[in-house]
């Protein structure tokens, strides 16, 4: 049974993504008007009763400056992954070599999950083959590497993504993980607590 | 702003979109399989159809071009990803992957 409080919180957490859904109904119309308010607003009614999805949990918190952060290195690092490819597109001597490579994400949350894997398939390197959402695995297909160390590097460059997104977005409680698990030398405690947590989210029966 | 100066960064947009889509279409047909390929189906547009409304933005400078652009922008990089990751997972699915370009494939031996 859900009590009264976690109805509440549950609502609360849909805020932003119904506010969302009737700013982008203004984009689509390009006029702010009363109007289009409340339109919208029906709109986002309709579309999150009609089209009805398992609640996303949100962190509920943003730090602007470390949106900010997260903003600006997004846009540069698409402008050299766009131009990378490119290059490697255009080179007279090109040589295939890829390689899928599995990294850890520390944090628990699926929106984070989400966030990291979209944004390391516009930067430079990857694109998302596969996701164990239970494990917060990404497995990512990564264009044009020949060395293992090319390998690691990568890895390191999409846990500090996951770092930014975290730093910006992500629950006080990811945040907090941040601090103790330091990139992939998880702790054996760690690890104990992401294999219960694996099996308490099978219990609840999530989409995997 | 003036008009020369619009024109020069006109042009410049426009330009490197123009380059951009060459080099996605050009991966397209250069890269050895569907996973790479994606690569350059992905990013290089990102960076074309920036340009190119940006450009469109900068010519037609009203609040409601502007917006839109943002959204159109904001909806590419999100649901590119996306489409490119459905892709992916049914071509490695159906075994439509060059293992012989891959130094490794943490995919293939990972745990159940």
């Amino acid at each position: 049974m859900t009590t009264r409080k976690e109805r509440l919180k549950a609502t609360l957490n849909q805020v932003p993504l119904f506010l969302g859904l009737i700013l982008l109904w203004m984009l689509l119309w390009g006029s702010y008007s009363g109007l289009t308010v409340l339109t919208g607003a029906l709109l986002a009614v309709i579309v999150s009763v009609g089209f009805y999805l398992p609640a996303v949990e949100l962190g509920l918190r943003v730090n602007l400056w470390y949106s900010f952060v997260y903003f600006s290195r997004l846009l540069f690092d698409i402008v050299l992954g766009s131009v990378q490819v490119a290059v490697l597109a255009l080179s007279p001597r090109y040589t295939p070599s890829n390689a899928i490579v599995a990294v850890h994400l520390r944090t628990r949350s699926d929106f984070v999950l989400t966030l990291t894997g979209v944004s390391t398939s516009i930067v430079p390197g990857a694109i998302v083959v596969d996701v164990d959402r239970v494990r917060s695995t990404l497995y990512l297909h990564v264009l044009n590497v020949h060395r293992p160390e090319q390998v690691e590097k990568f890895r390191k460059g999409v846990l500090a993504e996951e770092r930014r997104i975290v730093m910006a977005l992500g629950s006080r409680a990811d945040v907090e993980r941040l601090r103790r698990v330091s990139g992939e030398d998880r702790s054996e405690k760690d690890q104990h607590a992401r294999t219960q947590h694996a099996r308490e989210k099978r219990k609840r029966g999530g989409i995997t | 702003m003036s008009d020369e100066l619009r024109d020069v960064i006109s042009a410049v947009l426009v330009l490197a979109g123009a380059v951009m889509c060459l080099a996605a279409g050009v991966g397209l047909i250069r890269f050895p399989d569907v996973l790479s390929r994606l690569h350059a189906a992905t990013k290089p547009q990102i960076l074309g159809l920036m340009a190119i409304t940006a450009d469109v933005a900068l010519n037609n400078f009203t609040v409601g071009t502007v917006t839109l652009v943002i959204a159109i922008v904001v909806f590419q990089a999100l649901t590119a990803p996306v489409v490119a990751h459905l892709v992916a997972r049914s071509s490695y699915d159906t075994h439509h992957v060059r293992i012989d370009v891959l130094i490794l494939d943490e995919l293939g031996t990972r745990p159940d």
